[in-house]
């Protein structure tokens, strides 16, 4: 039986949606022992909120003001003094655990799982590689600590209901100073967040420019969906670098995805394999989003989306 | 200063892969390849430090078998100084191009090293915050935007919530995100030249690294397909079938 290590992505306030994914993947490598580390400056809600996951056995919370903003090269000696004693130490695979993860292995001295997506026993894994168009299935030494960033897609999100112990936790670490945070630039939306959505709607080059995304941010608040964007769209400026879905981009599974005038670039492709169905409307009828769509519609969006939002309303309403 | 850049030999990214059906790998056999798209984005975000003075040398590192000299030659073409081929024929993880670089680095006294932020072969994304790992240096992943001042750099990242913007001290380490730049096209005139330009080889032994994978590769698979979709003809019968569905109400 083994010990699993679970570290927490949060914004400060809330526990974000990677770490109940990772606590279902622990689960999986046969957790005896299931921690979850938040590293904050002060992290109690969040480590609440983490104890509530079902399946977690402890929550370990390091608070020093050093951890006001979640750096790699401050948390990961921390990560490294708190891993001892564990055969597996994971973070989800988006920007949190992609920057932290590797500098933590390094310090270990040990490799790194990107984007775990299957356990198939304890030391045997699958991840994709090449956009997602190879599966490669490895074997790492039960020797050697694993770490791991675990891709959300794949698993589904631990339930609640849980109520594991919270301890404070500390480590004598020696932290750098040689990197330091200035400032975020988070766009607020009270749509909801597109890694966990239920429902995404995503808008392409098709658009042609910013102010006609307002008809996928219609029809994305008509279905309360989340707003994604393909790469061309962020690229041309016509939406903001974290709404883009893809290979470099977000991995999502939502229930219902709505790709609108995106063409469906195999990198694009690689971001929504996992989705239960893809709704797919193009004027180009041999689009590539249309070998991966459920259900397809050809012809021009900007009568299709004004349509189906006003149809949807109706029916709603 | 000098800049070390990255460059890794992958299948080009317009290339359809397609698993060999004895799962033993990708095949390679006549497939165009090419340097990875996010280092490409490196050296230029180098190229252009360069030419605002900021630093005196770009000098491009690959680890890999004879065959990278294309790449590295391009890279040479692209503006590079000089290139430094480590050779290596067997697989490698990250963690030892990690090892080969900072061997690299020490060697060159370097002061700033831009690598992609994940190569499109095996989007592994560890080698830059593996390489600032053991080098004890900061790292900036997804990097949209780099600003040098003396000793020190400003740098905003590509993050899920946004961007974020950090200050480092140098030397560092740089990984690059798509829109930090839009890397130029290569001349033919700078083809001619880059002939000429220094390309040294060495190896993993010569310069002191243990690169023994951890890993050992079962398998490798084409992706489960998805189940061929429908077509609707119009908004009243894509609303149907998505209420059939019951994926909307």
């Amino acid at each position: 039986m083994s010990r699993v290590l679970v570290i927490a992505d949060h914004d400060g306030h809330q526990l974000g949606s990677g770490c109940s994914r990772c606590v279902t993947a622990a689960a999986k490598l046969g957790a005896a022992e299931l921690h979850v580390a938040v590293f904050a400056a002060a992290g109690g809600a969040i480590a609440a909120q983490a104890a509530e996951l079902a399946g977690v056995s402890k929550v370990l919370v390091v608070e020093r003001a050093e951890n006001a903003h979640l750096l790699a090269a401050v948390l990961a000696p921390q990560v490294v003094k708190l891993a001892a004693g564990y055969d597996y130490v994971i973070g989800p695979a988006n920007t949190f655990g992609k920057d932290l993860l590797p500098r933590v292995a390094a310090l270990l001295g040990v490799g790194q799982v990107s984007d775990l997506m299957f356990v198939e026993s304890a030391h045997r894994f699958r991840r994709p590689t090449y956009a997602g168009n190879a599966i490669v299935t490895i074997e790492s030494p039960p020797e050697v600590k694993l770490v791991a960033t675990i891709r959300t897609a794949s698993f589904a999100a631990a339930g609640g209901g849980g109520s594991a112990p919270i301890e404070a936790a500390s480590t004598d670490a020696v932290l750098p100073t040689h990197t330091r945070f200035v400032s975020i630039n988070a766009a607020k939306s009270d749509r909801p967040e597109l890694q966990s959505a239920k429902r995404v709607v995503s808008g392409g080059r098709a658009l042609a420019n910013s102010e006609n995304f307002q008809l996928i941010y219609a029809l994305a608040d008509r279905l309360g969906a989340a707003v994604g964007a393909s790469r061309a769209a962020v690229d041309a400026g016509y939406v903001p670098s974290d709404m883009q879905v893809g290979q470099t981009g977000k991995i999502i599974a939502p229930e219902l995805y709505m790709a609108i005038g995106i063409s469906g670039a195999i990198q694009h492709l690689t971001g929504i394999k996992d989705a239960r169905t893809i709704v797919a409307i193009n004027k180009d009828a041999e689009a590539p989003i249309f070998e991966v769509a459920d259900v397809g519609l050809v012809g021009d969006l900007f009568k299709i989306v004004p349509e189906l939002t006003a149809l949807l309303s109706k029916a709603s309403g | 200063m000098k800049i070390l850049v990255g460059i890794k030999r992958v299948v080009d990214y317009n290339v359809r892969v397609r698993v060999k059906p004895d799962g033993s790998g990708v095949a390679l056999d006549g497939v165009k390849m090419s340097i990875n798209p996010f280092d490409e984005i490196a050296l230029e975000e180098a190229l252009r430090i360069r030419e605002r003075n900021q630093a005196t040398e770009v000098i491009v590192v690959a680890v890999g078998p004879e065959e990278v000299q294309t790449q590295l030659r391009s890279a040479l073409a692209m503006g590079a100084d000089r290139a430094i081929l480590v050779k290596c024929d067997q697989p490698i993880e990250p963690q030892g191009v990690a090892r080969a670089l900072l061997a690299v680095i020490r060697q060159e006294q370097i002061g700033l090293a831009i690598l992609g932020k994940q190569a499109i072969d095996d989007d592994a994304g560890q080698t830059g915050q593996m390489l600032a790992a053991l080098w004890e240096r900061p790292q900036v992943t997804f990097a949209s935007k780099l600003e040098l001042q003396a000793e020190k750099a400003q740098v905003t990242r590509e993050v899920d919530s946004g961007l974020e913007t950090l200050s480092i001290d140098l030397p560092a380490v740089i990984t690059t995100d798509l829109r930090l730049n839009e890397p130029r096209y290569i001349k033919l005139p700078d083809i001619m030249k880059a002939k000429k330009k220094p390309l040294a080889v060495t190896d993993l032994a010569a310069l002191g690294v243990n690169a023994m994978p951890q890993f050992r590769v079962v398998k490798t698979e084409p992706p489960v397909p998805r189940a061929r979709g429908i077509m609707v003809k119009d908004v009243p019968e894509l609303v149907a079938e998505l209420r059939k569905r019951g994926v909307v109400s």
